[in-house]
């Protein structure tokens, strides 16, 4: 077949060269002593100054960890990981604390300008210096994490104005104890998994929010991670809390360098929606995928949980997975509130030698709780993807309703599509419907368009895009538009 | 609690049974038996379905002997004299033993030309399909069968229906068989095989009984076999079965498994379509009340191009029971143009039934159509309604609407003869279940939302 031998050299054409984001940044770090122990915790607890309770609950979790084992049960492999030979905290060097943009080191500012994050929100808000080639885009708020480190969080005082709090994890520790003792952990336990445990350990930075009661956030806050020294493991912490009747829209980036050796990012998300809140939380993962012999490449294995505390609450997750070279990851809602929603919708692109094995959970424990998820998997090249999912529904969910749509399409012969959805019900007043399917472009649609004059990319393009349409469609414009180019890339060389 | 170890069950109910075992084949079954225990629950094959009941008891061997007045009732019971297969050939097992004097045509059992009879008892030898290595419970199969039924039909013939019955006569102590069954279909053969596991129903009490058969089913080129299974064990019963099919090219194995008795049954498939455009039918339907845990579980391996697979499965509960699926496609890379299909419902009927489902895609091949489905609820109010409004009683419309939930995938099963059987054996499990269809009213069972 024409198509599929065309398909497959231009996948072996396909370089690391598509990568953009591959540079490093040279800048002066200062680490911990590589390895993982005690000492490590510590250092780092004391370098981040935190208070006795978050080191207590830091060797807690380390304990814990040290009893477990690394899960198997996802369909990646991988040579076994050195826990040992990583360095758990690396930071730009610093005086103290950057009171403001113009203390950060101009480094670290032109690095997130290479990578299209605007730090500078006064041009912003007046809406002037728009780089040429480039749309005024609408204010963001954005934290921006350095490997271990937040280094700049914009727009803190237009946020503060409404009341809502955007800073990084540390300095809420600092100013906001009693809310992240309440909530940190009450999401995601410190022993709920392996890497969720490694986590609670060693985590280092990452964003705080907190949307007072009936507060509609003014702009959309982001976070944008960036893993750059080497041999790091990359542990942030994001903690997102929604009060009744407020609501929240928040974006989450991250790029690292090209490099040979696999990094591990070991993240952990807790969101908290009370009473008719709403969260709506979108990723787009563009972690160093490795090159096209699967050398390299960032091993992206993350716990995201949302609990819909209150009735009517809602959380949505949204994501654009086309990085790492293995994605673990599987957002999940606890919908416990009476009437709460959750919302799944991913896109999960793999080519080369990529692994993903990701999906979501929806719990359902309140009556009349609704849960979507729509997911879309595409493989290429020599890539596996799965989508893996739980559907549970529990004896009081009365009148629980989920609906699923797995859909899968394979662009070439080596690749690899699984689906393995879990569905448990415990409630006669539920409806739970599941559908998936497999199949690769048709030869119908491709003609179709072919006739039309579309080169073969050009229509592949087009007929991926319209494949994830249904996802594409709940991101926000501006990553919306990210995330299109960004399937264009990652299928660069098997598609369009 | 071992949280992290995949420990496995202990072998306690059959440790007596499996020591000093020396012929090579049951000896090496016993090694991985020992090696990984029967299935806990994090064994993911065995995630919804635990073997707990088995624990507790000691497992000796079911008696040889039994009462034949008792056995020949049940066998009426289930096989009228008067019905659609009085007079096909029957082969009978009473404990896991061939009975050649229930068997029929008499004794001698003549089958159709072509076909031979074998009893696994008189030279056991097991069929490569089966993998003891992979699958704990064949290998318990492996280390304890006693006899069993081997068919082989001849190239080109048409064997007709033959049913093939176990029955267990259960006496006052826990006991257990494992018969070994092996189907073998040369080129162009055809064969409709009729399996029914019942239970002579003794006496007082629910019977404490494991029935662990393990069939294997060669399909040879363009040969086409249908399997019927209605398993309708004793209450406290234990069936844990496994089949293996392998089909050839243009092949087809057509199945059908009705589940409703026993206390904890598990119908375990594994399907392999080794020949180009083989097809493999995997349809079931179970019907579940009281503590019953009823499970349906499928491998489909697709490892040559252009095949078909379809499985529908339905489910209804009631009570407290709990009925799961677990299917599994896998498509190999080889297998372009496979034309998957694989549909999972289900119907709770009461606050305390559970259904689990795990429908699975495994693939590797690029042109492929695959899709999988599933859906639970409960009775549709509206359809209540519809009915309700047209002067039907509440209870006997619960059951016109369970009984269409459930005709519509028996309707797969082509074959008059076992479409007959299993219509009566879901019949009296709807009355059992749901309410009779005339005069109900009272006796509806529970009917609360």
């Amino acid at each position: 077949m024409p198509a599929v031998t065309e398909t497959r050299e231009q996948v072996e054409k396909l370089g690391q060269s598509s990568y953009k984001w591959g540079f490093e940044t040279d800048i002066e770090m200062d680490f911990a002593p590589k390895g993982l122990n005690e000492d490590t915790i510590r250092l780092i607890s004391s370098r981040k100054e935190e208070p006795q309770w978050l080191l207590d609950w830091r060797l807690a979790a380390f304990a814990a960890w040290q009893t477990m084992e690394e899960p198997t049960w996802a369909k990646v492999s991988h040579p076994p990981i050195d826990y040992q030979d990583a360095y758990y905290y690396a930071a730009p060097k610093k005086k103290a604390g950057p009171k403001s943009l113009d203390e950060v080191d101009p480094e670290l500012l032109r690095t997130y300008e290479k990578l299209g994050i605007p730090l500078h929100e006064q041009a912003l808000l007046a809406g002037v210096e728009v780089p040429e080639g480039e749309e005024a885009r609408m204010p963001i708020a954005v934290d921006a994490v350095f490997d271990s480190v937040s280094v700049a969080t914009t727009f803190r005082k237009t946020l503060a104005e409404a009341g809502v709090i955007f800073c990084p994890i540390s300095e809420a520790v600092r100013d906001y104890p009693d809310l992240v003792r309440q909530y940190l952990g009450s999401v995601v336990p410190v022993g709920d998994n392996f890497f969720a445990a490694l986590n609670s350990a060693v985590f280092t930075d990452g964003s705080f929010v907190y949307v007072p009661k009936g507060v509609r956030c003014p702009m959309e806050l982001s976070t944008y991670f960036r893993i750059n020294a080497r041999n790091t493991g990359q542990f942030e912490r994001t903690l997102i809390i929604v009060e009744d009747k407020a609501s929240v829209s928040y974006l989450e980036g991250c790029t690292a360098p090209m490099r040979d050796e696999n990094q591990l990012h070991a993240a952990v998300v807790e969101l908290v929606a009370m009473e008719d809140a709403s969260i709506k939380y979108s990723t787009v993962q563009n972690w160093y995928p490795g090159d096209e012999n699967g050398l390299g490449g960032i091993y992206n294995f993350v716990t995201k949980r949302g609990a819909c505390r209150g009735a009517r609450s809602k959380i949505s997750w949204t994501q654009v997975e086309t990085g790492s070279a293995i994605t673990w990851k599987y957002p999940s809602c606890i919908l416990q509130g009476e009437g709460a929603v959750g919302e799944f919708y991913s896109v999960a692109v793999t080519n080369n030698r990529q692994q993903a094995d990701t999906g979501t959970k929806m719990i359902h424990i309140g009556r009349n709780t609704r849960s979507t998820i729509i997911a879309k998997t595409i493989s290429a090249g020599h890539s596996d993807s799965t989508y893996r999912g739980l559907v549970r529904i529990l004896p009081k969910a009365s009148g629980a309703r989920n609906f699923t749509q797995c859909d899968s399409l394979l662009i070439g012969d080596q690749c690899g599509a699984h689906t393995v959805p879990y569905i448990e019900n415990r409630n006669m007043a539920a409806r739970v419907e599941h559908e998936a399917t497999t199949s690769k472009i048709s030869e119908d649609q491709m003609f179709y368009c072919r006739q039309r004059g579309l080169s073969e990319e050009d229509a592949v393009g087009l007929i991926v895009n319209g494949f994830c349409k249904d996802v594409l469609k709940e991101l926000p414009m501006e990553f919306a538009v990210e995330a299109q180019k960004l399937l264009q890339i990652s299928l660069e060389g098997s598609v369009g | 609690m071992n949280a992290i170890a995949p420990v496995g069950r202990s072998l306690a109910p059959f440790e007596a049974r499996l020591d000093g075992i020396e012929d090579p084949i049951r000896h090496a079954a016993v090694g991985e038996l020992r090696r990984v225990g029967l299935p806990g629950p994090r064994v993911e094959a065995w995630r919804y379905t635990h073997l707990r009941p088995l624990a507790g008891h000691e497992f000796r061997e079911a008696a040889a002997s039994f009462d034949a007045d008792l056995v020949g009732r049940a066998l009426d019971e289930s096989l009228p004299r008067d019905g659609l297969l009085a007079s096909t050939p029957r082969l009978v097992l009473v404990n896991g033993r061939f009975a050649p004097e229930l068997s029929s045509p008499a004794n001698g059992v003549a089958l159709p030309e072509g076909v031979t009879f074998e009893r696994f008892l008189a030279s056991p030898e097991f069929d490569a399909l089966a993998t003891p290595e992979r699958e704990p419970l064949v290998a318990l199969n492996t280390a304890l069968a006693v006899d069993g039924v081997c068919l082989s039909v001849a190239e080109g013939v048409a064997a007709g229906r033959i049913v093939l019955v176990s029955v267990a006569f259960a006496g006052d102590e826990a006991a257990s068989f494992h018969p070994r069954h092996s189907v073998s279909l040369g080129a162009g053969a055809s064969l409709e095989l009729i399996e029914l596991a019942v239970s002579s129903g003794s006496g007082a009490g629910a019977a404490t009984y494991f029935h662990n058969p393990v069939l294997t089913c060669d399909v040879g080129e363009g040969a086409k076999l249908t399997h019927v299974k209605v398993q309708k064990e004793a209450a406290g019963a234990t069936h844990l079965a496994t089949v293996y099919a392998n089909i050839a090219t243009r092949g087809a194995y057509d199945s059908f498994t009705l589940g409703l008795g026993a206390d904890l049954a598990r119908h375990e498939v594994h399907a392999r379509l080794s020949g180009a455009k083989a097809a493999v039918h995997v349809n079931g339907a179970q019907l579940l009340g009281e503590k019953q845990v009823g499970d349906i579980t499928s491998v489909i391996t697709h490892a040559a191009p252009d095949c078909i697979s379809r499985q529908t499965i339905r489910n209804v509960l009631t009570d407290h029971a709990r009925g799961v699926f677990q299917g599994k496609v896998h498509v190999h890379q080889i297998a372009q143009k496979t034309d998957g299909y694989q549909m999972n419902q289900a119907l709770l009927l009461s606050p305390h039934a559970e259904i689990d489902a795990k429908p699975e895609l495994e693939i590797y091949a690029d042109d492929v159509k695959c899709s999988h489905g599933a859906t639970v609820g409960a009775l549709d109010d509206e359809q209540l309604f519809y009915l309700r409004s047209r002067g039907v009683p509440e209870a006997q419309a619960r059951r016109i609407l369970v009984e269409a939930f459930l005709l519509e995938v028996l309707d797969l099963h082509e074959d008059e003869a076992g479409r007959a059987l299993l219509d009566t054996a879901l019949g009296a499990a709807l009355s059992l279940r749901i309410g009779r269809l005339q005069g109900a009213g009272q006796d509806a069972g529970e009917a609360s939302e």
